[in-house]
């Protein structure tokens, strides 16, 4: 059932495809598709400011171009910061009537390691900053995969990647995940989300809430990764499910600092359903398991109870 | 004309930035801080101007917001020194290949480390390769001139290049010199509106910042060398305009006294005025010596720099920078390459003073002098000299 959502889902909204076919990404790329969606969502007045990874790779090879909407790379860290300098610019035009009054988003847009880690300062700068029709997008498919699959502080804990390689005195990534979504809502900003592409009508609904909200909005956006996972191509859509219905990636937005859950899972699934299958999480043991189930039960609970108490 | 009155010169330079009617500027302030960026905000602040100005939180930040309000068609600006620019080099090659015309004022100052906040030209040397146009101004007036006539000669559709104008840390920035503005209607003859090419705009997509592969890399490198290269015919342009205008006129190399010289200081940036001071002396003791003062730094200009120099038997080139493990003073090795295709070649003499501030009054300028007739009688002298320093 969910596998026809998924095929229709593209013509029951915007049709426009502003992310176009015959980009670079690989097979069974969540992430092109995250973005596919986002853009469908974001519809045609936008800016983007894309760090550098995978999607600006697979997307812009001189001299071709997957982009039907202004589109700008600069480089790896800043995507921020030139999203704030393409909102400024817009926004003092417009005043000084050298463009035509439009609401333009400016949208930054990167990887989690243009966001959590190297791109993080000038993030908080644009944040901080509360710059109108402003919206960052990370797309977090959880290591370095353009580069190989090195990790990043997204990296969950346990994975294996080239950096954080699996061995007898280690067991992969051996830090938890930095909780982007809480640094961001911590900048007090109007709204800031978490979504899957493998849930793309609650990830659309919230890229919308995102431009409504005014800005600046933050989206922290779950893209799975088959080549860097070590999962078959085809089962991207499923892991991405798995990680929501494990409490491993909990589906939720904070409207104003009010948390709330948007997926709904009245059982959480153990997470070893979510963990095998995936050949980074191979080598983890029953112990290793009893870690990890421990650490997001806690953190779900966290999210259920601010939930709780932000929706009486 | 405006009334010749005495201004702090960072505030100059400020007042430039207002005249040209910028649209963004983006700064930090602090690595380390001048008082031009401040002033802006007071003008933003007061009205007087009508810019967006973003209070980035590092320089990183600073040029990639300028890439970005640039890219969107804003005129942008901002300023900054030593350290700021090093943390901003990572985009300077970015944002010169992307053809972005962006104004920036580097004030001058040290490299750490040991931490120094003083003036010498460490910084902008560090990143000579990085595809701005570059001008040397000498005092307050031309640092003001200089940065009216970067806007125009950077958004010159046949040049549509970043322009640093680099200025003496503190020994300009920070004193109070006398200065003369220039009238509104006149900036306006001289500095059209900013009409870029391509923007970024729902109406009309664009793709700005495409990843090359070897096939396309070169050329685009090519078309950037040509590209700064070609902007030196502007950039005549530009400052002859500017002088029919204000009748202050500018060349990319200027001679002082050099009429019968058989050696000729040859300098950059505020040296300049320095330099003036000592040739006189020198010529009231009977010594055949001149100025020459180096104005435009990038593109290089090679053929003004032939057709002066080879006129004389002796270079004494004195550069506030050192290429460390290289060969001694960034300025005098771009000489000498220039040189090096001449069958008769003057001799060089390199210099390496005023580092970190490092006090440098005429007096030393004329110990190098001696240094080299002095070398010159045993024909022999070291490949340069790092002046005053203690061993």
């Amino acid at each position: 059932m969910i596998d026809k959502y998924a095929v229709f889902v593209p013509n029951l909204t915007n049709r426009a495809e502003n992310f176009t076919s015959g980009h670079r990404a690989c097979q069974g790329c969540a992430e092109a598709l995250a973005v596919r969606h986002v853009l469908k969502a974001l519809g045609h007045d936008i800016v983007i400011s894309n760090a550098t990874g995978c999607m600006e790779i697979v997307s812009s090879p001189l001299p071709l171009t997957a982009w039907n909407v202004p589109w700008i790379h600069v480089t790896f860290e800043n995507a921020g910061a030139v999203a704030s300098g393409v909102a400024a610019g817009l926004k003092v035009l417009m005043r000084k009537g050298k463009i035509p009054e439009k609401r333009i988003v400016s949208v930054g847009m990167g990887g989690d390691g243009a966001t959590t880690d190297i791109g993080l300062q000038a993030l908080s700068g644009a944040l901080e900053r509360m710059h109108k029709d402003f919206l960052y997008v990370c797309f977090d498919n959880e290591a370095y995969m353009n580069t190989g699959i090195q990790r990043s502080s997204s990296t969950p804990y346990g994975a294996a990647t080239t950096t954080s390689p699996a061995g007898k005195d280690s067991i992969g990534q051996h830090t938890w995940k930095k909780n982007m979504a809480a640094i961001a809502v911590a900048h007090d900003i109007p709204y800031v989300a978490t979504a899957c592409s493998s849930y793309p009508f609650d990830l659309q609904a919230k890229v919308i809430k995102a431009v409504e909200s005014g800005g600046p909005a933050y989206l922290h956006v779950l893209s799975v990764c088959p080549t860097g996972w070590r999962i078959p191509s085809h089962l991207a859509i499923k892991y991405g499910r798995l990680a929501v219905e494990t409490g491993v990636f909990p589906l939720y937005e904070v409207q104003d600092g009010k948390y709330r859950m948007t997926a709904d899972i009245p059982k959480l699934r153990p997470v070893r359903d979510y963990l095998s299958g995936q050949g980074r999480f191979r080598h983890l043991t029953d112990t290793d398991i009893d870690i990890i189930q421990k650490r997001v039960t806690k953190e779900y609970d966290k999210l259920i109870s601010l939930h709780k108490s932000n929706n009486g | 004309m405006g009334k010749r009155i005495g201004m702090e010169v960072s505030l100059m330079v400020s007042e430039a930035v207002k005249l040209a009617d910028v649209d963004v500027i983006a700064a930090y302030p602090i690595t380390p801080q001048t008082h031009i960026v401040e002033h802006l905000s007071e003008l933003v602040a007061d009205g007087h101007l009508n810019a967006e100005y973003i209070c980035v939180e590092s320089e990183h930040s600073a040029m990639s917001a300028c890439a970005g309000s640039s890219a969107a068609g804003a005129r942008t600006y901002t300023a900054t020194s030593s350290q700021g620019l090093q943390l901003m080099s990572e985009l300077l090659y970015v944002v010169s290949a992307m053809r972005m015309p962006i104004v920036m004022t580097v004030v001058n100052r040290t490299l750490s480390a040991p931490l120094s906040i003083w003036n010498d030209q460490s910084d902008i040397m560090a990143n000579r390769d990085c595809g701005w146009i570059m001008i040397f101004a000498e005092n307050g007036q031309e640092s003001f001139d200089q940065t009216l006539c970067a806007f125009r000669i950077a958004e010159d559709r046949r040049v549509l290049l970043p322009v640093a104008v680099n200025m003496d840390g503190f020994i300009l920035s920070h004193v109070i010199e006398p200065y003369q503005t220039v009238e509104e209607e006149i900036v306006e003859k001289f500095l059209p509106p900013f009409d870029p090419l391509y923007t970024l705009h729902p109406d009309r997509p664009v793709t700005m910042g495409a990843f090359a592969m070897p096939e396309l890399f070169a050329e685009t490198k090519m078309a950037h060398e040509i590209a700064i290269r070609d902007s030196y015919a502007v950039i005549r342009e530009v400052w002859d305009h500017w002088g029919e205008l204000t009748g202050r006129r500018y060349e990319p190399v200027e001679e002082y006294m050099t009429e019968g010289a058989d050696t000729v200081f040859v300098t950059i940036g505020s040296y300049g005025e320095l330099g003036m001071d000592v040739v006189d002396r020198l010529r009231a003791a009977g010594k055949k010596v001149g100025l020459v003062k180096i104005r435009l730094f990038r593109p290089f200009p090679y053929r003004d720099i032939l057709n002066s120099l080879t006129k004389f038997e002796n270079l004494l080139i004195v550069d506030r920078a050192l290429s460390v493990g290289g060969v001694g003073g960034p300025l005098a090795s771009e000489i000498k390459t220039a040189l090096y295709r001449l069958e008769k070649r003057p001799n060089v003499f390199s210099f390496i003073a005023g580092l970190s501030g490092r006090d440098v009054p005429p007096e030393k300028f004329i110990e190098m002098y001696e240094e080299a007739m002095e070398g010159l009688k045993k024909n022999q002298w070291d490949e340069f000299t790092m002046v005053g320093v203690r061993q």
